[in-house]
């Protein structure tokens, strides 16, 4: 198998505020995300020969194809293509991006991720796209929120490791505490007032035994990268950011009719594996500084730090609890605040995470900045839902190999 | 010999008193018959409760020797698409039966089961599976809506093991003005209560019943329990009086525990004497309905097969959940606007061609096996999901609603769009293979638990009234599990 490690670069990214942006159609937040990144590469827009836009929900806001991206941007007839892969189409942008510069056919690609989700007229995701609801699905599927969805792995973690569900509570809302403590730092967040573990743990309860601090905000925003070869990526600036590893990895459906655990996300394993694999990365553990993790929910990242192998099985809540994630720890997780603070705009999640691994491993994330080694970051997204998931994991390096 | 091969009973979950009825209208309408009632939940109808008894009566028995299936109810969900054809797809009965709908008259259970009789004796079907189910409304407030009960109850009729043989019917027709409901009610109309019970309750009951008595050769103390229903209670036991019954012969008629449960009144009290009936027996059963259908049954040695394998009415009598909310009534028979948000509107197209291509799995639940390695699947495959095996179409059918299963995991969501919320549902896991994401029927927050074992239930899944659309689906629920 190839690999795409150190063929491809970021020099440039750009993020709007997240937040329920009122003020911004989704026209707006591709307008401000793609300006900060040209703005930071140090390019104009002409310069870019392909484009790559992950966005779920066309039928919102901005409509299909790739076009909401060139009308907005009056690309000049260049290649445009949306993606889609759930809450991963952000991750998706940029391999499509990565994977036409490191073929050679393209000298500058650009990645977009935006959603508009407040224009729907109520809180939560929309009915509309979720199995139960839409086409087929509504005849064969339970009824399934995402909450509904991913809470169903906290019953199950806690059954299996036989955590009472009050202590269970407290370690997932530890989890939610520490992003918030980073959140409250970032400007560009769209929750910034900290929390503490008693407010979380009474918090009313959205999918049992999920809260509502377990559970990430609902957002607006966007956020964009500029590719370019490895080997040409100084010309434009002195930091920019390596690709060591781009992955996806999409459940085969044994999970929810067959073989699974319930209390792990299998894709997250394979993807993981592979992108060590790609980056030349044997113990996560000691060697990633920093992490970027698909928290949707907080059950999500406590068996994300299991299945990327950076805790050890049934162990990740001794790691939370003694900080070790925590924006001052050994390996800080969110150090922007994650999905929690955030929010989830789907098609941009994905590329906000690399927003802030690249700013990290460019020390240039101000008061959130990690102390010490800092030079390899990974981002993981994930779509769907735990038994059925397309997971997009990206691993991003400070320096060329 | 022609009679009652099998026999089975479905009464919902949820009871309500007649006491929060009454604390509701009071200041309206004098309280009226004491006791409970039976309420189907938000999910059930005639076509869903009439499943679940058909399901109570034909386990064990081999469904290709079922050639029909009737379906009696004065509540049909569709006026139009036969009720009778869902009930025998959900019980994955072939294409090649008869299937009718009986309606429009509380004697069309008895009505159903003449036919069913008419066609065994005549030989044009070996078993026919008669279920008669009713969800009548009446008007919030009415007496109508305090005695009115949500039941079902099913019999399969045939000539081989034979339960209850069928010795004597007699019946008797009127267009008699006392219930009716023209193309545009919702509601029960009735004329006056006065009327009703003395020109005809109480007569045409006693009249079918001598009839039928009179041709089976026998007499009111040869019979070892009568069942008909109390449409008016004094009454009820005046017409017992008047022909000779001492109060022992009366089959227990549930006006207080389940209600007046229309189509199927009469059989549910039928199937409650069946299930502790002796061999040698002889069971009077009447209805009450524009005339009246009487029957004289003699019980057989086969009867005591058949009790050891049904739910029946006891056991679903003793499994309820008493209703303290009257609003949450309301919500379930739909009898006042509720606002969900604009979430709720947030839906799209039901293709029924999908429905139509996936009937069996749908309305069945019928998946498939893996004929290479042995692996049970749901929904129905094409690939083996076993990825040490993956073959390509070798797949036979495989029935997934008759099996028991185990709560993996569960949730009890209060974002997800639910007429009752929070929606529960969970991850099942079947005994003997097979895993899927299923709704969970009767339960209520803190109930469930991993590990817990459920069953399976035929329930409405989703209704759209802007399009006439409802889908049926399977639900897992602990009720009655173990």
């Amino acid at each position: 198998m190839g690999s795409i490690r150190d063929k491809v670069a970021i020099i440039g990214m750009g993020c709007t505020k997240f937040g329920e942006r009122w003020d911004a159609s989704g026209e707006d937040l591709i307008v401000e995300a793609v300006k900060e990144a040209l703005e930071d590469a140090n390019i104009e827009l002409k310069d870019v020969e392909a484009a790559w836009m992950g966005l779920f929900y066309p039928h919102i806001s901005l409509g299909p194809q790739g076009m909401p991206l060139s009308t907005t941007l009056k690309l000049p007839f260049i290649p445009v293509t949306r993606v889609e892969n759930a809450c991963a189409s952000g991750t998706e942008a940029v391999r499509g991006a990565a994977y036409a510069v490191a073929a050679g056919v393209c000298d500058v690609a650009l990645a977009v991720g935006v959603e508009k989700l407040k224009d729907i007229g109520f809180g939560g995701l929309p009915e509309r796209n979720m199995p139960a609801v839409e086409g087929a699905g509504r005849f064969f599927f339970s009824t399934v929120s995402a909450p509904g969805a991913f809470a169903q792995m906290a019953t199950r973690y806690f059954a299996k490791y036989e955590i009472p569900p009050d202590k269970g509570k407290e370690i997932l809302a530890r989890i939610s505490v520490k992003s918030h403590e980073a959140g409250a730092l970032n400007p560009k967040a769209h929750l910034r007032r900290r929390i503490t573990v008693e407010e979380a743990v009474k918090a009313p309860i959205v999918a049992w035994p999920l809260g509502l601090y377990d559970c990430c905000g609902v957002s607006d925003g966007a956020a964009a990268a500029i590719l370019v070869p490895a080997e040409k990526a100084k010309e434009y600036r002195d930091d920019p950011i390596y690709i060591k590893a781009l992955q996806v990895a999409i459940s085969s459906g044994e999970e929810l009719m067959y073989n699974w655990d319930g209390v792990h996300v299998e894709p997250t394993v394979r993807a993981a594996q592979r992108a060590y694999k790609e980056a030349g990365i044997e113990n996560p553990r000691k060697e990633l500084d920093l992490l970027e993790l698909h928290d949707c929910f907080s059950i999500t990242e406590l068996v994300t730090y299991e299945d990327i192998g950076v805790s050890p099985r049934g162990r990740a809540p001794e790691d939370v609890m003694s900080g070790f994630f925590d924006l001052k720890g050994e390996m800080p997780c969110q150090p922007d605040g994650g999905l929690k603070c955030f929010g989830h705009p789907i098609g941009a999640s994905g590329i906000r995470m690399m927003y802030e691994i690249y700013k990290q491993l460019q020390g240039k994330a101000g008061e959130r900045q990690k102390q010490g080694r800092c030079e390899l970051g990974l981002t993981h997204n994930l779509g769907g839902f735990p038994f059925r998931a397309t997971i997009g994991i990206s691993i991003l390096g400070a320096h060329k190999g | 010999m022609v009679g009652i091969v099998s026999f089975g009973a479905y009464i919902p979950w949820y009871r309500i008193s007649r006491k929060l009825l009454a604390q509701a209208w009071g200041w309206l309408s004098p309280p009226g018959v004491p006791g409970e009632k039976a309420v189907a939940n938000y999910d059930e109808d005639s076509v869903t409760m009439a499943v679940s008894a058909g399901v109570d009566c034909i386990t064990g028995i081999d469904r290709e020797a079922i050639d029909g299936v009737y379906l009696a109810t004065t509540s049909p969900p569709f006026k139009e698409r036969e009720n009778a054809e869902i009930v025998a797809t959900a019980l994955d009965l072939r294409p090649e039966i008869h299937t009718a709908d009986f309606a429009s008259t509380m004697k069309a259970g008895t009505a159903a089961l003449i036919s069913a009789y008419n066609a065994v004796k005549a030989g044009t079907a070996r078993n026919v599976l008669v279920c008669a189910a009713d969800c009548r409304l009446g008007k919030a407030g009415s007496p109508y809506e305090a005695q009115f009960g949500d039941a079902a109850a099913a019999v399969l009729v045939g000539e081989k093991d034979v339960a209850a043989e069928i010795k004597a019917f007699h019946t008797i027709s009127h267009d008699f003005p006392d219930f009716w409901r023209t193309y545009w009610d919702d509601y029960e109309r009735s004329w006056e209560d006065r009327f009703i019970r003395e020109e005809a309750y109480a007569k045409f009951v006693p009249e079918a019943m001598s009839a039928a008595l009179k041709k089976a050769g026998l007499e009111p103390k040869d019979i070892a329990k009568v069942c008909y229903p109390a449409l008016f209670a004094r009454e009820y036991m005046a017409i017992a009086r008047r022909m000779g019954f001492e109060p022992n012969q009366l089959q227990p008629h549930m006006l207080d525990t389940v209600g007046n449960a229309g189509a199927a009144w009469p059989l549910l009290i039928l199937v409650a004497a069946l299930e502790e009936a002796k061999p040698g027996d002889r069971i009077l059963m009447a209805s009450y309905g524009n005339g009246s259908d009487a029957f004289v049954f003699e019980v057989t040695d086969a009867v005591t097969d058949v009790q050891s394998r049904i739910k029946g009415v006891k056991k679903h009598l003793e499994s309820k959940k008493e209703l303290t909310n009257y609003e949450k009534y309301l919500v379930f028979r739909e009898l006042t606007p509720v606002e969900y948000g604009i979430r709720a509107q947030d839906t799209g197209i039901t293709p029924l061609t999908e429905q139509w291509r996936k009937r069996r799995a749908l309305f069945a639940l019928v998946g498939t096996r893996c004929k290479r390695c042995g692996l049970p699947q749901f929904p129905p495959q094409r690939i083996c999901v076993n990825p040490e095996c993956n073959a390509w179409d070798e797949m036979e059918p495989y029935r997934f609603s008759d099996k028991k299963g185990v709560i993996f995991s569960f949730t009890e969501d209060h974002l997800a769009f639910h007429r009752v919320p929070p929606a529960i549902y969970g991850i099942i896991d079947f005994e003997g293979g097979g895993r899927w994401i299923f709704d969970f029927a009767d339960v209520e927050p803190g109930m469930c638990k991993v590990g817990m074992t459920v069953v399976m239930t035929f329930r409405r899944k989703m209704v759209d009234k802007e399009r006439g659309v409802i889908t049926y689906f399977w639900k897992a629920t602990p009720r009655l599990a173990e």
